[in-house]
Formats: structure tokens, sequence, C-alpha cells
């Protein structure tokens, strides 16, 4: 029950990062360390910036509506 | 035994709707509540996410769990991530929601609310939800690619040129018309008008914060910038009452518009992290949060509707807008029914985060209904208002004058009841001066919010800060989506432009950049400006042309469904995008067509055109020019209008034969022909997490 609502909370605050499109950090961590153990780790600071760029930036993708 | 339980369950469920439905078409004469449309929605949402999205998913598409998904395929913890469903809903249902599903219904109230229920229902489920859930399906199996680059793939290099030609004029039409409800909400309201302003330094800040002093606490700043809003919106008021200070706050029309294209174009060239992100963070969260806060009120207070469920105006003679129920009602409310905007934004970010493929049932179908609640709560917030009082906030100022006297005496001519004083007594409720001609449609959700949330939190001391968190909450997003908007025109230009003059593309050259963002500003702001100072109101150009603009693209994207349907050699099941399309097809070119060439000058833009050509001949100056240069001016105007609608015409027609074109040469061929990525199975640890 306890663990349930935890783990709803967590997906709440999840979703609400991704809506401003920042994903989880530990997700990222844990994708470097297992499939390019060879290559730098961004920062928090640095992914966060790096999402930013992404969302807004050159790419220049439509992500919202009317 | 459960087969049984489960089948009397949706006996149940379908009973229940049935009657909601019996309550709202019965009712003869007098006021239902709000809560019979409630539960009639859901129940239509509800069985038609079970059975007929459940139908799409397996006969139709069949979809596959075991398939492997971008998100694994292209793994990097960034773009490409693997995502819980519930969590992508999220994300995904914000990236559809915007202003359009909240002002369309309302606009649309004009001839009742059971029009733009019914429209509202069947829309959602039979064209709208299946566009997103298709192309959502379509990008996920084509490593998450965008709208333009699968008509490329599925359909050949034009036709994606040309849907790529075309999405760019509805940024355009989209950031005009937003623009202009902007214009509308704040024009000679000084409180509005802070509280929007404060917005800009209190983003500033945040971003400062975020950037500097505490990077990556979105949560955390989010909430600091929303209790400096709350503040901006009580400090309003003193601005309001303050002489000297209201002065200064109170723009007409025009100077908001000089303000908005300057706004716009320094906003798109600054660094992203300092205003337009942090602006994002306000505008998504507050968003969600509003809807929330009006779902439960409607629910919980279940406000009487007043409005007549149809009016006279379904003939077209409406002071809204003008033109008969068949088509421009199906273009008047699109966003909430179906939006062709989705289709962009489900070939965006979230088929590259999508778990597994039959995910994309939830998401895609299920954020569609979903945004067609939230079109429904519009709807039943208008619809909540005094009749006379929502014409009254509605209809331009050349139809029902300025006064409060005027206005009710015009409205109480079609037979609605009206007295001044209610028109009056309702300004002074939501702590405006006027309410007269408050176009847009934003004050008309705002006041109706206000009634609804007072009710929950405050009474009637509290309407006036209900009614200007309203207007700040959509003004918000607004903003955030002519800024981001601008941004993205901006590359969109970059990359057309980019084809002949190579130095364009280059988006780190700063004369590009400028050259570009201003060329994007000088095009929705002069749709803008044409909207502002036009005396019948400007939404009665604009949004016509917005909604015919929203309709082609999602004709386009239904194009590309029926196309890879037939190349998937579904062709038995290929109605299920075929019948939306026609519809869409019919509704739009009929539309495009009227505006253009309707004898009616309050309609069609070249009978316009002409009444003023022959003033000019009589020696005639007709408002709202006030030289005959700016009778000129209008005419022009008018041309450049139905330039517009013939592109968007020539645009769906010429994409209808690409269409067929493709379906004819996919059915002379006996194997499936889609540009798929080739099968692979998902890692056996992701079925398991699942």
């Amino acid at each position: 029950m306890f663990r349930q609502i935890t783990q709803t909370i967590h997906r709440i605050s999840q979703s609400m990062r991704l809506m401003v499109g920042v994903p989880e950090y530990s997700t990222y961590v844990e994708h470097m360390k297992n499939a390019h153990p060879d290559r730098s780790i961004m920062s928090h600071a640095e992914f966060f910036r790096e999402r930013q760029e992404a969302r807004y930036g050159s790419k220049g993708r439509v992500n919202r509506c009317c | 035994m459960n087969n049984l339980i489960s089948k009397l369950g949706w006996l149940m469920l379908s009973l229940t709707g049935a009657f909601a439905f019996g309550v709202i078409a019965l009712n003869r004469g007098e006021s239902i509540g709000a809560i019979w449309i409630v539960i009639a929605a859901v129940c239509v949402y509800i069985i038609a996410f079970r059975f007929y999205s459940l139908f799409i998913a397996n006969r139709v598409l069949k979809l596959d769990a075991r398939r492997m998904t971008p998100a694994y395929k292209h793994n990097d913890g960034l773009d490409h991530v693997p995502t819980n469903k519930y969590v992508l809903f999220g994300h995904h249902f914000a990236a559809i929601a915007g202003a359009g599903p909240l002002v369309g219904p309302i606009l649309a109230m004009q001839m009742g609310y059971l029009p733009g229920m019914l429209w509202l229902l069947a829309g959602v489920v039979f064209a709208g939800a299946v566009q997103d859930f298709i192309v959502l399906f379509v990008s996920t199996r084509r490593n998450g690619r965008s709208l333009g680059d699968l008509i490329k793939a599925e359909l050949g290099q034009l036709p994606g040129m040309i849907a790529m030609f075309g999405t760019f004029f509805i940024m355009l039409i989209l950031l005009a018309v937003l623009s202009l409800i902007v214009v509308k909400a704040l024009a000679e309201s000084p409180w509005g008008t802070f509280t929007v302003a404060a917005t800009i330094p209190i983003a500033l800040f945040m971003g400062i914060y975020t950037r500097y002093l505490r990077p990556c606490a979105i949560g955390e700043v989010s909430l600091i910038g929303f209790v400096l809003l709350m503040l901006s919106i009580v400090v309003g008021q003193y601005v309001q009452e303050d002489p000297v200070l209201a002065d200064f706050f109170t723009l007409t029309g025009e100077q908001l518009t000089w303000s908005l294209i300057a706004y716009g174009f320094i906003a798109a060239v600054l660094p992203v992290w300092l205003l337009l992100a942090p602006r994002d963070y306000l505008s998504t969260f507050l968003k969600i949060g509003t809807i929330v806060g009006l779902a439960v009120g409607v629910i919980f207070i279940s406000p009487e509707l007043k409005m007549p469920a149809l009016t006279q105006f379904i003939d077209g003679s409406g002071p809204v807008w003008s033109g008969s129920l068949f088509p421009f009602l199906f273009i008047t409310i699109a966003c909430g029914a179906i939006s062709g905007f989705h289709s962009l934004i489900a070939s965006g970010t979230t088929p590259k985060m999508i778990q597994s493929e039959t995910d994309a049932r939830f998401i895609g179908y299920g954020a569609m209904l979903m945004e067609s609640f939230v079109a429904i709560m519009a709807l039943v917030a208008a619809a909540t208002l005094e009749p006379g009082v929502y014409f009254a906030m509605n209809s331009p100022a050349a139809i029902i004058g300025t006064t409060a006297e005027s206005a009710a005496q015009t409205i109480a001519q079609w037979g609605f009841y009206v007295t001044p004083e209610m028109i009056t007594q309702t300004a002074q409720n939501v702590g405006e001066h006027s309410i007269i001609s408050r176009t847009g449609g934003a004050p008309t959700l705002a006041v109706g919010m206000a009634q609804i949330l007072s009710e929950v939190v405050g009474g009637t001391v509290m309407m006036a800060f209900w009614y200007h968190f309203a207007i700040l909450f959509e003004a918000l997003f607004i903003l955030t989506a002519v800024d981001a908007g601008t941004r993205a025109g901006r590359f969109m230009l970059q990359d057309l432009l980019g084809s002949f003059i190579p130095v364009m593309k280059r988006t780190d050259s700063l004369v590009a950049n400028l050259t570009a963002t201003g060329l994007c500003v000088a095009g929705w702001g002069y749709f803008l400006y044409q909207g502002v100072i036009d005396p019948l109101g400007g939404i009665n150009t604009l949004w016509p042309l917005f909604g015919i603009a929203n309709q082609m693209l999602a004709g386009i994207a239904l194009i590309l469904c029926t196309s890879v349907l037939f190349k998937m050699k579904q062709d038995r099941y290929a109605w299920i995008t075929i019948v939306p399309l026609t519809w869409v097809s019919v509704c739009t070119l009929t539309a495009a067509w009227q505006k253009i060439f309707d004898v009616n000058p309050r309609i069609g833009f070249l009978a316009h055109a002409s009444k003023y050509q022959d003033a000019i001949m009589e020696g005639v100056v007709l408002a709202p020019a006030k030289s005959l240069e700016q009778m000129q001016q209008v005419i022009f105007n008018d041309y450049v209008n139905a330039t517009l609608a013939g592109l968007f015409m020539t645009v769906l027609i010429s994409m209808l034969i690409f269409g067929t074109r493709t379906v004819l040469q996919a059915r002379i061929i006996r194997h499936p022909t889609t540009q798929e990525a080739p099968f692979e199975l998902l890692p056996a640890h992701a079925v398991s997490e699942k």
C-alpha cells in the first residue's frame, strides 16, 4: 500500500518533469554506465542544460499545440 | 462468472450514458445541470476507448507488444528513453492541450450547447482520437520520424514538401489568432495587463535561478514562480485602483499589438533558459492544475446550463462569427474534436519514448479523449453564463454598440433576456470596467470559470481574483506558444529558405537568425494587426482561417494514415480513416470555398472587398477605414485572406490526389509496401519489465 503510494507520487513527479522536457537523470546515468562505460557522463546540471537546448533550441520542433 | 459481471458492468455504463443523453435531449424549457453533460461524455469516452480503440489496435493496426520500439533501439537516455505509459501519457497530454480546445467550444456556443457537444463527442471518437492514435503508431514503427518525413517516405518527396509548406502557414495563422485572443482580453484592462506583464520579470528571475543558483530544481522554482504569480494578481487590483499606475497599464488594442510583436521578436532571440523555459514551466503546470481544478468544480458544483440547447443562429446569422452550422461549426471547433496539429506532436517526442507499441492505444487515443473532455468543460463554463451576457461579451461593437444600454437593447431584440444592469454588474463582479465586446473566447471562459471556482472557494468576493487568474492562465500559455512558435517558425523558415539561399540555413548565423525571426514575426504580426483594427472583431476573420488550416492539416494526416492502411494490405478496414477524412475534407473545402466566394460580405472575402470597392467608387469611407488609403488596405487584406484560404484548398486537394495515387499503387501490388523499420524483437528484459 505504502509502496504503491510512493510509486504513484514518483510517477507523477516524473511525468511533470517530462512535460517540460526533462527525463529522469538516474535513468540516463544508468544507461550510460551499462551501454557506454567508456564515454563520460554529463553532470546533472549539464544534463539539464542539454535537455533545455534540445527542447527549445535549434532542433526547432513543434512541441506544443494550439 | 467474471465474464457475466463484466458484461453487466458495460450494460450499466451504456444505460447510464443513454439516460444522461435522454435528460439532455428531452429537457425542453428548463435548464439542466452540467453534470448530465459530464456523465454522457464520460460514458461515451469509456465505451469508445474500451471497444473502438481496442478494435483498431487488434484488428486494424495489429499492435505487437514484442516488437522493438525506437525507445529501446536508439536508447540514449535523452531523446529516446523507454518510459512508463502513465508517465508518457502526462507528457503527451500536456503537449496536445492548449488554448484551442478552450476557445473553440466557446465561440461555437452562439448556436447553443447541443451542436458543439455532439460534434465534440462524435468527432473525437471517430476522427480526432483515431488520427492521433494512428499517427503515433505510424511514427513509432518508423523510428519516431516527423510527419513531414513520414509523408515523404510513404507518399513521395513532393507531397512531403507541400505538407511542410502548409504547416508553416498554419503556424502563422495560429500565432496571429492566439495573440489576438490575448489582445482582446487585455485591451483597456490595467489589472489583466499588469499581471501578464509581471510574468516577464518573474520568468527572468526563475531563469536565472535555475541557471546559476539551483540548476535542475524545476519543482522548487515553479513553486516560487507560482506564489509570485498569485501575488501579482493581488497587486493588480491595487494597480487598477491607483490612477497613475492604472493609466500606465491601460493599453489600447493597437498598443498591445505592437507590444506583443516586439515581445515576440525579443523573446525568440533570447537564450532559451532565460525566458522561454521558465515561462514554459509556469504555463504547463498552471494549465494542468487549472484543468484539474475546473473539472473538480464542474463535477461538484454541477452548475446550471443557462444557454438554450439550440439558438436561432444555426442559420448562420450569428453575431460571434458568420456562417451556417454546416460547415462552420466543424471548423470552429477544431481542437477537442479533431486537430491536425496533434499529428505533429504524435510524430514528435512521444513515439521516441514509447515503451511498447501496445501503449500507443492508451497514449494516442486516450490523451485525445482527455483533450475532448477539456473542451466539454470549456463548453460547460460558457453555457453557465446568462445567454444575454454571453452575447454582450462576444458580439463585435459594430453590431451591439459600446454601451450597456445599446448592447442590452440589441440582444433583447434577438430574444435573450438581458438588462444593462446585468452587464455592468457582471463587469463589476470580475473587476473590469466593461465586458462588452470582449471577443475571442478567453474572457468568456474566464467569467464562466470565475463563477464556478468562486462557488468552490471564496464566493462573490473572490470572483474578480478568479477572473484574473483565468485570464492570466490563458495569456500565460498563449504567450509561451507565441514565443516557442516564433522560434519553431523561424527554424522552419530557415529550412525552407535554405533550399534556395544556402546561407539562410545556418542556424548559428546572427543575420540569418534575425532575418528569419523578423519575417516570422512580421507574418503573424500582419494578421494580428489586421484582426485588431477590424470592427467585426477580427475573430470573425481569423478563427475560421485558423480552423480551415488546422482541419486541412488533419486531412493531410488522415491521408497519410489511409495510405499506410492500404500499404499494410488492410484495405477492408481503411474506412476507419476514410470516413473521418471524407468528413474533414468536405467541411474544410466547403468552408474555404464559402469564405472566398460567398455573396454575403460577412462571410465571403471577395464580397467584402467588392463592397469596399463600390464604396470607393461612390467616395464613401466605411469603418474601420478612416481614409480612402485605408479603404484600399482593407481590400488588400481581403485579397490576402482569400488567397490564403485558396492556398489551403489547393494544398488539401493536391494531397488528396497524391494520396489516391498512393492507394491505387498499393492496391495493385499483392504484398505490403509500407516503409516500416524492419521487425526486431524487443530485448527480453524489456518485455519482462512491463
